[in-house]
């Protein structure tokens, strides 16, 4: 069986996308959604699915297991390096998040990126735990080289 | 809020491991050196201002210290808690609160980064569960975008972190005292890239403290105190990408640093160009990069030359991070701030020894940041 990691992405889904919030007021876009609006404060925020495209602002290495209660390696035995990246999604709001793609020489600034669900980890009941990620897109590289 | 105040006194718990030695007990020795430094006892100060990230409260450093009955405020910001605390205990001054008043920061950190709840901080659990609830991370993330598109080299910042531990070699009371070789900084295990373990601080014990009063009462206390002229505190704007944080707006606004620092130095009346001596956060060695455009230091990307150059080292035009910033001293938390300002006294009075900066410095500039996006500027003169 299949667990979401948390409710913030559609799946199942033939073109998964993230949940963001909108202010109806003030089109302030944020990940997740959230209460109030973070520009005006008003509680006028309405779901809003964000683009599943987007380009690589920046990005890091995590090349330590993250603090408790990190869920990529339950026993504390099989960290695996990762990469974080910040990404811009259309013209709508920038979202950090896990890539798929770790190796500093694959990852270039302004690259094309795409939404993946990817498998994270298996849980105690033996349920493989579904995450979102960003996929470098190799299709939309060859339309236009990144700079 | 225009009455001046004065610090008069200075202390100074080292920095680093010490054992089964309590916070409380780090943080009474400090303020006991500051009150010797000041020549006035615990019982003569009026009120206190204390911060803390591990320590509940710091009100239990009267236990140690004498039960007064003074008022004891507790003061918690992050970062820029000692900041913080050194802000609320001027207003406290200026508003007629005391005559005598203290800021104390003091902290002891288990090893290994910080461990927190993201609900605290208003995060989802997620967050932290996804692998993102990392601070360093996101120092990663700003100095590689940061250096791409300014023509910053990750040569640059390994001679920012050496220079630290050059200047933390200097310092007897810091956490690292021995120099580190550029090219052992660059080989050392890349934590966040491009950062590597020695590009980093660590989070440590230690305590630091102050005694102080208004401008007009300084000199029945000392014969050479020491003047804060400006000390803001700034959160993020919408549009700025900091520590924390799931997302970002498109519109980019400058970090709350450029904020504190801009406020700062129009409080102050002075300008980057009259600052003598300058401590900046450097919680890896790209946010003291990042930092010297930030604070108005040199234009962004002008570092890559001015570190080839020397500037920023103890007998530079320069001088950042004489006491071996956060890279050589590590950061307990609560104390940090207030360990920038025991040095900025110390190179304003002219007593920092093997690390004094030549020619009598004037005017000494302190700056902090930290999640979730949170600045402090401290300007002090002489």
């Amino acid at each position: 069986m299949q667990k979401l990691l948390a409710s913030v992405f559609t799946w199942p889904a033939d073109e998964p996308a993230l949940i963001g919030g909108e202010c109806t007021d003030c089109d302030a876009v944020t990940f997740p959604s959230q209460t109030r609006c973070p520009r005006c404060g008003t509680t006028t925020m309405a779901e809003l699915l964000l683009p599943r495209q987007g380009t690589l602002v920046s990005w890091t290495t995590q090349g330590f297991p993250p603090m408790v209660p990190f869920a990529g390696d339950p026993t504390g035995e099989h960290f695996e390096e990762f990469a974080v990246g910040l990404v811009q999604l259309g013209n709508v709001v920038r979202v950090e998040g896990r890539l798929t793609e770790k190796d500093p020489t694959k990852l270039i600034f302004d690259m094309p990126i795409e939404l993946a669900i990817v498998p994270f980890f298996t849980d105690d009941a033996g349920d493989e735990v579904l995450t979102f990620a960003f996929r470098p897109n190799a299709e939309s590289s060859q339309n236009g080289s990144p700079t | 809020m225009s009455t001046d105040i004065a610090i008069i006194g200075i202390g100074l718990h080292p920095f680093g491991r010490f054992g089964d030695k309590s916070a409380f007990d780090m943080g009474a020795d400090a303020v006991e050196l500051a009150l010797h430094d000041a020549g006035v006892d615990w019982s003569d100060v009026q009120l206190a201002y204390g911060g803390s990230w591990e320590a509940a409260q710091t009100d239990p450093l009267s236990g140690l210290l004498g039960l007064t009955g003074l008022p004891f405020i507790n003061v918690f910001n992050a970062c820029a808690t000692a900041a913080s605390a050194i802000q609320q205990t001027a207003n406290a001054l200026r508003a007629g609160s005391g005559n005598l008043a203290v800021a104390v920061g003091m902290d002891k950190h288990p090893r290994g980064s910080f461990k927190v709840d993201p609900t605290l901080v208003n995060m989802p659990t997620w967050y932290a569960e996804n692998g993102q609830y990392v601070t360093t991370k996101f120092f990663g993330m700003k100095i590689n975008r940061y250096m791409h598109d300014h023509g910053v080299s990750i040569g640059t910042l390994a001679k920012v972190a050496a220079k630290n531990y050059r200047n933390g070699a200097l310092n007897a009371k810091a956490f690292r005292r021995k120099p580190v070789s550029e090219e052992d900084i660059l080989s050392a295990p890349v934590l966040n890239y491009p950062l590597t373990s020695y590009m980093f601080c660590a989070p440590d014990e230690g305590a630091a403290a102050v005694v102080m009063c208004r401008a007009e009462d300084a000199h029945r206390y000392s014969d050479r105190p020491i003047y804060l002229r400006a000390t803001e505190i700034c959160t993020r704007n919408y549009g700025a990408y900091e520590v924390n944080t799931s997302w970002a707006a498109i519109e980019e606004d400058d970090s709350p640093t450029v904020y504190a620092s801009a406020a700062a130095y129009e409080q102050a009346g002075v300008g980057p160009d009259d600052v003598d001596v300058i401590q900046l956060q450097d919680t890896d060695a790209g946010a003291e990069v990042i930092h010297m455009a930030e604070n108005g230091f040199c234009a962004h990307g002008e570092q890559e030359k001015l570190v080839a150059d020397g500037a920023t080292e103890i007998g530079g035009p320069l001088p950042i991070n004489t006491d071996g910033g956060l890279i050589a001293n590590g950061e307990p938390i609560g104390a940090s701030g207030l360990r920038q300002v025991h040095e900025l006294v110390l190179q304003l009075r002219g007593e920092a020894g093997e690390r004094q900066v030549e020619g009598s410095p004037r005017i000494g500039y302190a700056q902090v940041y930290g999640a979730p996006g949170t600045a402090a500027v401290t300007i002090l003169s002489t």
